[in-house]
């Protein structure tokens, strides 16, 4: 088993991504101008400011050649997670329904969160089970989703805010997303920011481990 | 092109603006919308419209007019 995390420019939390994969699988950074993906069996878009964000986040990197790569092995069922400006990314190749409009208070948020698991039936969640809360930071300016009446069916809803910790005004209180054959999920939370008792929480650790195990 | 929120999308930067203007004595100010422009030349305005739809404006979220300059250099 073996992860490719991405890089473009501006990435800036695919160092911590790659460390977290590495905590239960090998994995190696994947760079933007290419289009091997290397053979990985996984893809992670990690958080950051692709290509600055010019135009809207996530607009311009979704046309890296990489990312196209990446949309072909998603549509041919790899399982592909995007985090934060990763998830804005896959909203944009149209990978995963909706799009991330502003937090609705307009400020940067920086916090610990809790979520609970909706659908622990995804590649990402399989080591959880409904219901499970965990505690996951935050960081993000542009993270508050949106769907279109009808664009997300709640079994396509992976993790939602706990009551009280929606920190950016998301649609129903919407933290995380798969698309419709859940290989590829997006969230605004940071589970590689949690995958260490040392750093207040390792319950991030669980999504990098669920998509490390084989399926049974 | 002229992009804004579509109507009904969350627009935190409209209403932070419309909350300002009173608190400056403009009254009577109702649905601010904050959007971008972008500017551009360009040999064949046809393929504009294409141009929003796949990279300019995100059709889910917003919405696009096309406003056609001569000369607008």
């Amino acid at each position: 088993m073996k992860f490719g995390v991405v890089r473009f420019p501006g990435s800036c939390d695919e160092v911590d991504a790659l460390m977290a994969c590495r905590r239960f699988a090998d994995a190696d950074l994947l760079w933007h101008g290419d289009r091997d993906l290397s053979g990985v069996d996984a893809v992670v878009v990690p958080g950051g400011f692709s290509y600055g964000d010019y135009l809207r986040v996530g607009a311009i990197a979704r046309f890296s050649p990489l990312m196209e790569s990446v949309i072909e092995f998603a549509r041919a069922g790899g399982p592909v997670l995007g985090i934060c400006n990763g998830f804005q990314v896959l909203c944009e190749a149209g990978l995963l329904p909706g799009a991330l409009l502003p937090n609705d208070s307009l400020r940067f948020v920086c916090r610990q969160v809790e979520v609970i698991v909706e659908n622990p039936g995804t590649p990402f969640t399989r080591g959880c089970e409904a219901g499970d809360t965990l505690s996951i930071p935050v960081k993000h300016t542009t993270g508050c989703y949106y769907a279109p009446p009808g664009a997300l069916p709640d079994e396509q809803v992976v993790l939602r805010y706990a009551p009280g910790h929606n920190p950016n005004g998301s649609m129903d209180d919407v933290a995380g997303v798969c698309n419709v054959g859940g290989n590829v999920m997006g969230l605004m939370p940071h589970p590689e920011h949690a995958v260490d008792p040392l750093t207040g929480s390792a319950d991030g650790g669980r999504l990098f481990e669920s998509l490390a195990m084989v399926p049974a | 092109m002229l992009i804004r929120p579509k109507a009904g999308i969350l627009d935190p930067q409209g209403q932070a603006v419309e909350r300002a203007l009173p608190a400056l004595g403009f009254e009577g100010v109702a649905n601010v919308h904050v959007g971008r422009l972008i500017e551009l030349d360009v040999e064949d305005a046809s393929q504009v419209p294409q141009m929003c739809e796949r990279l300019l404006a995100n059709p889910l979220i917003e919405e696009y007019e096309v406003v056609e300059l001569e000369d607008a250099a």
